[in-house]
């Protein structure tokens, strides 16, 4: 099953420096709507194979962040580099080539109404001009495995729960095997136990791919599951920065608040 | 009286009137300010359009499915309000007709008027409604549901497959569906015509074609390209940058027809005018 995908970003490879562990580096971002400054000054790093979590309050800016990461948004200042590229750099073919090897999990699993699960998970290996038929089939079979849903082939996101939603939106990511997955909020709108099975999933899928992750929360169980390391967003910028048990200790009141 | 008095004041003193011109002037800029906005932006999506379109790769699978979406599926809905066009023009065509003693006149003249003028704009008004408030709704949905932002991150360019594909369908498929909703109008007519008198098809339709002209029908087939064009391209502006949440899954719909019937109606004024130049 690997070497389908392995095959193609082999061709792919010359354009990113794979030897660096730094994945994602960002200096002193900042991002603005009109009046209303959502990033200052926002400066971090990823290395490769870790899951930093990002917490922060409710319009804090943390899905803007990510998606600054991918340039579905533009920077106002500072750089962001992901895979050793300067993102507000890259020209389209840049931008969409280094897009296949970031996955982006929506918060809304953002999956294509008018399409079935197949055509769902087959619509990324779209790029993969050589794919056989075969091929894609196997990879959609083997996604779907991933995730425990592979009943649901045929059937359409309205037929779907919000957690199998989720998952399938999971296994849309990973088909690409990328190399850093951004999660918004992958268990937001979702029961406990569906919750943390999803972070159960993640982390799951993270030891299985060696995958490097950013996964935006609010909850603090998903945020325990799968973080090795935790930025806590306060007004824009880095206000805590640590592992779960560090911050769970913090004497600050915003972060503290987080872990009551 | 005391009381209308007292109540009346209570009015005024609820909704307070600005009378003040700056005010006036200045909502009068701001709406002149969104118009032109309005414009620029819509040229720019066009010239975008055109410069997709151009650019391979091709999204035939798509353009096919989106053909088969606005072309057959519209099908049954403008079958029918061809239909009941042809009927109810012949209907309340002929007694004028009969004042006249030109009775023998009314097929060419539901034939003209139909392939003319009435079967276009009629076609092109159903479909803004249907097919323009449709893309226009499912834009904007898929605005509001991330999933444009998940085909942008996946590689794909989401202009290309939903926007380009949906404008050229609506091109194309409109004037099918005018030629189609026509051919329906006048066998709807020819029924019409048979409620009271008996004319035989061939007779009807030797009238008919008799009194048509290459300036009735050519023209009246390119106008509706344009239609199309219209009606494609307002519902994919209008959906494509909707910002408002659900709100404005809602307000993309609406504006997409309203927007789209009025292009409708000034194109076809542009097109009448085009071709009188040249009758």
């Amino acid at each position: 099953m690997e070497p389908i995908i392995e095959k193609y970003n082999e061709s792919t490879k010359g354009a990113i420096n794979q030897e660096q562990s730094l994945m994602v580096e960002t200096n002193h971002l900042a991002k603005s709507f009109g009046s209303k400054v959502v990033l200052k000054d926002f400066t971090m790093k990823l290395y490769k194979g870790e899951n930093l979590v990002i917490l922060g309050k409710s319009g804090g800016g943390k899905s803007v962040f990510i998606k600054l990461l991918v340039r579905l948004l533009d920077i106002d200042e500072g750089t962001v580099k992901v895979l050793g590229k300067d993102v507000s750099t890259l020209s389209d073919d840049e931008l969409n080539e280094l897009r296949q090897k970031v996955g982006f999990l929506f918060q809304s699993a953002a999956l294509y109404d008018s399409m079935s699960v197949r055509e769902n998970l087959e619509f990324p290996l779209r790029v993969m001009k050589d794919l056989k038929n075969e091929e894609k089939d196997q990879l959609v079979k083997e996604a779907l495995d991933n995730v425990g849903l592979a009943d649901a082939i045929d059937k359409k996101p309205s037929e779907l729960s919000g957690g199998m939603r989720k998952r399938i939106g999971l296994a849309r990511t990973l088909i690409l095997k990328p190399e850093i997955i951004l999660y918004d909020e992958p268990t937001t709108g979702l029961d406990p136990i569906t919750s943390k099975e999803i972070s159960k999933l993640i982390l799951e899928m993270q030891k299985k791919y060696n995958t490097t992750s950013i996964i935006i929360t609010h909850d603090m169980e998903c945020a325990k599951i799968t973080s090795n390391r935790i930025i806590v967003l306060k007004e824009g910028a880095v206000g805590a920065e640590g592992n779960y048990t560090e911050l769970a200790k913090s004497e600050d009141a915003f972060v503290h608040s987080f872990f009551e | 009286m005391e009381i209308e008095k007292l109540n009346t004041d209570d009015e005024d003193a609820a909704i307070p009137v600005d009378n003040n011109p700056e005010t006036s002037r200045n909502a009068v800029q701001q709406t002149l300010m969104d118009f032109f906005m309005e414009v620029t932006l819509l040229s720019k999506f066009t010239a975008r359009f055109f410069k997709q379109a151009i650019i391979p790769p091709y999204e035939l699978k798509e353009f096919l499915k989106q053909c088969y979406i606005i072309g057959y599926k519209s099908l049954p809905l403008v079958g029918i309000t061809g239909f009941i066009m042809g009927v109810v023009l012949t209907i309340q065509s002929r007694p004028t007709l009969a004042q006249f003693g030109a009775e023998s006149w009314l097929p060419a003249m539901v034939g003209i008027s139909i392939i003319r003028e009435i079967g276009p704009v009629i076609t092109a008004l159903i479909c803004a409604g249907k097919v323009g408030s449709g893309i226009g709704a499912e834009l904007a949905s898929m605005k509001v549901t991330e999933q444009i932002d998940a085909m942008e991150v996946s590689g794909i360019n989401p202009f290309k497959y939903i926007v380009v594909t949906r404008i050229l369908a609506t091109t194309l498929m409109i004037p099918i569906l005018v030629i189609i909703s026509d051919a329906i109008a006048l066998g709807g007519s020819l029924m019409a015509v048979n409620i009271k008198s008996d004319v035989s098809f061939n007779l009807f339709f030797g009238h008919v074609f008799e009194k048509l002209e290459f300036m009735d029908v050519i023209p009246s087939v390119i106008k509706t390209f344009f239609f199309g064009f219209a009606i494609g391209l307002v519902g994919c502006f209008k959906g494509y940058n909707s910002n408002k949440g659900t709100e404005g899954v809602g307000e993309s719909a609406n504006s997409s027809v309203v927007f789209a019937s009025l292009l409708v109606f000034i194109m076809d004024m542009i097109a009448v005018q085009i071709t009188s130049l040249f009758s």
